[in-house]
């Protein structure tokens, strides 16, 4: 005797615990079996590259602020180097450092939240998350310190940073980073090797190479397919030609190895600011510009950076006015999504949200 | 006019209440006032009504444990606004959810939908029916103790089945056809492991049980101490096997269209559910009341061994990721189910040979199986496990066929 089975299609979201945001997915159900994924984005559009053009230059900084939320910094930074090229400006060292290493701090606290809402997704009920919050606040608290805002930072403009850093900033990083090995290695033994975590991720949504650079994926989705993809080896910005990192490589593509790869970038990142720290010297921090900034007509630049999900880049025209004539953001999370289909095809409800918690996308990116 | 209230009386002939001190006093005093049936009646509801309000209050005081543990588990402080340490959380919690608006989903069988969280609560306060609080003190000590706890907490399966379909809701049939199939999963591994424990005991009474519990039974059964903790964590829904209500996949499972005073009596059957579980493992495995000193101090150790559980289960809550579903069904099958096995079949043979004359054990008996039982768990949780690895990777399901890869693009070389 055979059942008689009928798909059951639901919409999982935008209001549902664990699509990060707003995120919809119409997905077809046999039984537990996923058969037909459909994304339907675009819940949390506000506009923001037409807001870009009724602004100045300077002001869009605090526009980028709000793409990523979990990664302000970089945001801020890709928009100002593709500003800095396309008016032919170059920042000061101290001011090139501090970028570097506010945006490496960023990576960390991005990679934070993706470690721990992927394993919220697992089903562990907050503690990982409360692990790796803790460690995120304290940078949130530094960046309190450089630019008296936390998540909304608007830190770096075109030419440099907004402020040097207050006195009590370096002792306080000193301190974070101290404390952070500490903190890093207890989330790494509670995580990596957790006997659940691998049963429920190794071979799970596998990516191939192949696929992941037919579909444009970037970040630390790409690199844990096996390819060897990061803006700051390939086209150094900022001070990452001054610092040495190593680029973690995944090899099967599978949740694990997106996960696993995100750890592993924690650590560089933090050598990073290490290697900021001792390298920084006193300086000025920002290139005396203009109070409105103006381009050439026709002028066009590319900005981009390896932002914590992939490669972030702002392409700016100019028509010689005080604001850009266009401003399109490439953003990774946006990108990276056209593999829903890939990762989510055969496999199951409970695999399904894991999967799209280790691609890590943010909806503030992807809708823009 | 005074009734029959001693031994040769009409009470303890039906067994049901018999030997209950608490009950005799509350018949005597009612007794002359009222004829014998209604004064029988009057002190067996008020008796029950005690039973419910503790157990109700243990539930309470479970979910503000519970949430005050996992703070501390998870480096944050947990509830600590109204009363000594927050303890006033639950009252706060019910007030507001019953002034909540109470929301039957349009499409919503409304009789089934209404009549879960009561099913789910009776069957909770049912479970605490046969529980041995103290020496001699249990609204029952029915002499099929072990059986009548497993039948009614198969009841809780039911209620859920029925809140998933009855809530037209997707996610909550999810979440219902999940629950059944984990909750009937589980249901045999873990009677298989109460065998062993009612064929040591000789009993299935529950007071027998404790009685029998010279050295204490998760020591005399570990693997079946083993499987009765993972088989519960399993029917109670919580981590890791909490994939009926998995928050992050399925919103809340079954009870996802709950709100109001609903919910807070789901709530409360969950968090009863816990005190009961725990209070049966207290009995089953950890000697119930029994404990040094005097007999009327077995309510302290009871309610010592039930936090003892209690605690256990929410370090694993906050320990754990959830199992996927196909995951739990192969922990059950190809884990759990040898495991209550080899424990079954070991408790057989040594009750056979270690048994005396007229078939009781004495306590060096209990100790020589413990010797034997420990090394024997080990062993078999180690094979089993590795086992049970190997087979929930190999058994991962593949990659659809429909992911299409162009070929051609391999890849970049890069610097």
């Amino acid at each position: 005797m055979t059942i008689r089975t009928e798909p059951m299609t639901v919409n999982v979201g935008p209001q549902h615990p664990s699509t990060h945001g707003v995120f919809r997915v119409r997905i077809t159900f046999d039984g537990e079996d996923i058969v037909e994924v459909e994304p339907v984005l675009g819940y949390l559009h506000r506009g923001s590259e037409k807001l870009a053009e009724e602004r100045n230059y300077v002001q869009v900084v605090t526009l980028t602020d709000r793409l990523d939320y979990t990664s302000s910094m970089i945001n801020n930074q890709a928009y100002c180097l593709a500003v800095e090229q396309l008016l032919g400006i170059e920042p000061p060292p101290r001011g090139k450092y501090l970028r570097t290493l506010a945006a490496e701090l960023q990576r960390i606290a991005s990679h934070l939240i993706a470690v721990g809402f992927f394993v919220q997704e697992l089903g562990a009920f907050g503690t990982p998350l409360m692990y790796t919050f803790r460690s995120r606040e304290r940078i949130l608290d530094l960046f309190e310190m450089l630019c008296g805002a936390r998540v909304t930072v608007s830190y770096m403009r075109p030419g440099g940073v907004f402020a040097d850093t207050p006195a009590d900033f370096w002792p306080a990083l000193e301190q974070f980073l101290e404390d952070f090995e500490g903190e890093l290695e207890e989330i790494e033994n509670l995580l990596l090797s957790n006997e659940i975590l691998m049963v429920r991720t190794r071979g799970v949504s596998p990516l191939p190479a192949d696929v992941a650079i037919n579909c444009s994926v970037s970040g630390p989705v790409l690199r844990a397919s096996g390819v060897n993809w990061d803006w700051r080896k390939m086209a150094p910005y900022d001070a990452y030609d001054q610092v040495e990192f190593d680029i973690p490589v995944g090899q099967n593509g599978d949740n694990y190895d997106r996960f696993w790869v995100r750890m592993q970038e924690v650590r560089q990142s933090l050598r990073i600011v290490r290697q900021c720290v001792a390298q920084i010297e006193p300086g000025p921090v920002r290139q005396e510009l203009p109070l409105v900034l103006r381009a050439a007509p026709g002028a066009e630049a590319y900005g981009r950076v390896e932002a914590s999900k992939g490669e972030l880049g702002f392409f700016l025209v100019s028509d010689g006015g005080v604001s850009p004539y266009r401003c399109k953001i490439r953003s990774p999370s946006l990108i990276n999504l056209t593999i829903t289909e890939h990762l989510l095809l055969g496999w199951k409800l409970a695999d399904m949200i894991v999967s799209l918690g280790s691609v890590d996308i943010n909806m503030g990116e992807v809708d823009r | 006019m005074r009734c029959v209230s001693n031994a040769e009386g009409m009470l303890s002939a039906d067994g049901v209440l018999g030997g209950n001190p608490l009950f005799y006093f509350i018949y005597n005093a009612v007794a002359h006032i009222a004829p014998c049936w209604l004064s029988y009646l009057i002190s067996g509801l008020v008796i029950m009504l005690i039973l419910i309000n503790a157990v109700l209050l243990g539930a309470a005081v479970v979910s503000w444990g519970e949430r005050r543990l996992l703070g501390r588990f998870q480096n944050r402080v947990g509830p600590n606004r109204w009363g000594p340490f927050g303890a006033f959380q639950p009252i706060a919690d019910l007030a507001k959810l019953i002034t909540k608006e109470d929301i039957v989903p349009y499409g919503a069988d409304k009789l089934a939908f209404t009549a879960v969280p009561i099913i789910m609560v009776a069957a909770v306060l049912l479970g605490t029916a046969v529980l041995p609080f103290a020496k001699d003190v249990a609204l029952v000590d029915l002499n099929v103790g072990v059986l009548f706890v497993l039948a009614v907490s198969s009841l809780t399966s039911i209620a859920i089945f029925t809140a998933g379909w009855a809530s037209n809701n997707r996610y909550a049939l999810f979440g219902a056809g999940r629950a059944v199939a984990v909750l009937l999963s589980y249901e045999v591994p873990v009677v298989l492991s109460l065998l062993g424990v009612v064929m040591v005991a000789g009993s299935m009474s529950l007071g027998d049980i404790v009685a029998a519990q010279a050295v204490p039974f998760f020591l005399v059964q570990p693997l079946a101490f083993f499987v009765f903790i993972a088989g519960m964590s399993a029917e109670l829904n919580r981590t890791p096997f909490d994939v009926a209500e998995a928050e992050s996949e399925i919103i809340a499972g079954y009870h996802t269209e709950y709100s109001g005073i609903k919910f807070a009596l789901i709530q409360a059957a969950e968090f009863g559910g816990v005190l009961v579980v725990s209070g049966l493992i207290a009995t089953l495995f950890l000697a119930g009341w029994a404990g040094p000193a005097a007999d009327w101090l077995g309510w302290l150790w009871f309610l010592i061994k039930v936090f003892i559980g209690i605690f256990l289960f929410v370090w694993i809550r906050s320990t754990y990721p959830r199992l996927r579903l196909d995951q739990i069904m192969a922990v059950c099958w190809k884990f759990l189910m040898p495991l209550s096995i080899i424990n079954l079949v070991a408790v057989v043979l040594e009750v056979f040979f270690l048994r005396d004359a007229n078939g009781s054990l004495s306590t060096a008996d209990l100790w020589i199986m413990a010797g034997i039982n420990i090394v024997l768990a080990g062993g078999s949780i180690l094979f089993f496990g590795r086992f049970i690895k190997e087979k929930v990777r190999t058994e991962a399901p593949t990659a659809a066929a429909t992911n299409q890869v162009v070929p051609g693009v391999s890849t970049i070389g890069m610097r």
